[in-house]
């Protein structure tokens, strides 16, 4: 899926460029994005380093743990696949909270760690289990309790009500995680029902 | 409002005394433990980067063609017959592809229909509510080297098509249309 998606986003984009006479301006984008790659990873370091040491700690004490048997009740419905307290439980449950309050920097060292769990798990390794498809769709609809970016960007555009869009804000995301969820849940049997009898 | 704000303000110094705390009460070495941890996120970032750097390949030169205005030309007819304004439909294409060009694109929305018009109101919402599918994809897979994401990717689309949908609804009923 994601092959084809690459390799469409690319041709489409090479042959729209050459036929409108932007070959160079493709060009230099391309190794622009190249070079811009290194430097969103090399500024990614720092916090997952951060991060990764903390949740390190919180789960030879216990914490993380402690935080799944919370959540467990929860997530349940939604992560079938994970044991009781299982340390993916507490690493998701850190992330939904880090996207919660928006903290960009937080979530995606959090994300990557509940994956590493997730991916203990996994018969395949090389093929997504039910549990990440359903943990990547819950970040990818991300519900934050204050959108602080786009609130900021009102304001420098001298809104006169910056924060009022929190509302259908929530509305959307909420409507958009719903979707979502009940997407990946119906995929997931299909699936299912679908690969049962070549197996047989 | 405010306490709404300092939720998010004074979130990571609480996570960080709690983790800290517990970790020395429970008889936790932190300090060595951090670092064996924090040498873990050092790989992980090593791992992410062929992703990172083919995916933001691929999205610059899509964005610098110019391919997106063909596919907003394409997608006017039906957007405009579901409500969604034609002013802010490069903004629902361009969301899930790249964070920070939609920023731009909201940014320049804003200024040029202004924050509180209701192409304004619909471009934060949508911008508000879904996440960069693609990168978020590309970072969390290829951290663990999955290959085969199945059907993630259509239930990712799934919700950020409703967000788009919604947004444009939602503002229309609650700021209406000015």
């Amino acid at each position: 899926m994601l092959d084809y998606i690459w390799f469409g986003l690319l041709v489409l984009g090479f042959i729209v460029g050459i036929f409108s006479g932007r070959a160079e301006t493709v060009t230099k984008a391309a190794i622009d994005s190249a070079s811009g790659a290194v430097s969103v990873g090399i500024g990614l370091l720092g916090v997952m380093c951060l991060w990764t040491g903390m949740m390190a700690i919180a789960e030879k004490s216990g914490l993380v743990q402690r935080i799944a048997g919370l959540a467990r009740p929860v997530l349940k419905l939604l992560f079938p696949g994970l044991a009781r307290r299982h340390p993916a439980l507490g690493a998701i449950v850190m992330n939904l909270v880090a996207n919660f309050l928006g903290l960009g920097n937080a979530a995606t060292p959090l994300g990557i760690k509940a994956m590493n769990e997730l991916q203990k798990l996994n018969p395949k390794k090389d093929t997504a289990t039910d549990d990440m498809s359903m943990f990547l769709v819950l970040n990818t609809a991300a519900v934050q309790l204050v959108p602080a970016t786009v609130i900021a960007l009102r304001s420098a555009a001298g809104s006169l009500n910056p924060a009022e869009i929190t509302v259908t804000v929530w509305i959307a995301s909420i409507s958009a995680t719903l979707a979502g969820v009940t997407a990946a849940k119906a995929l997931s049997a299909l699936c299912k029902s679908g690969f049962r009898p070549k197996r047989r | 409002m405010d306490m709404i704000k300092n939720a998010s303000v004074y979130a990571i110094p609480v996570i960080f005394l709690l983790i800290l705390c517990t970790g020395i009460y429970k008889g936790v070495k932190v300090f060595d433990v951090f670092v064996e941890g924090a040498k873990e996120g050092l790989a992980t970032v090593i791992r992410i980067l062929p992703s990172l750097v083919g995916l933001l390949v691929a999205i610059g030169v899509f964005r610098a063609s110019g391919a997106l205005d063909l596919i907003v030309f394409a997608a006017a007819p039906v957007a405009s017959a579901l409500g969604i304004p034609a002013e802010a439909l490069p903004l629902a294409f361009l969301r899930p592809i790249s964070g920070s060009a939609s920023l731009a694109l909201v940014s320049d929305i804003l200024k040029a229909y202004g924050p509180d018009s209701f192409i304004g109101r619909v471009a934060s919402t949508m911008m508000g509510s879904t996440e960069t599918i693609f990168y978020t994809l590309t970072v969390y897979f290829g951290a663990v080297g999955i290959k085969n994401i199945r059907y993630t990717l259509i239930a990712a689309l799934a919700a950020d098509a409703v967000s788009v949908l919604v947004s444009s609804m939602a503002c229309r009923y609650i700021f209406g249309i000015n």
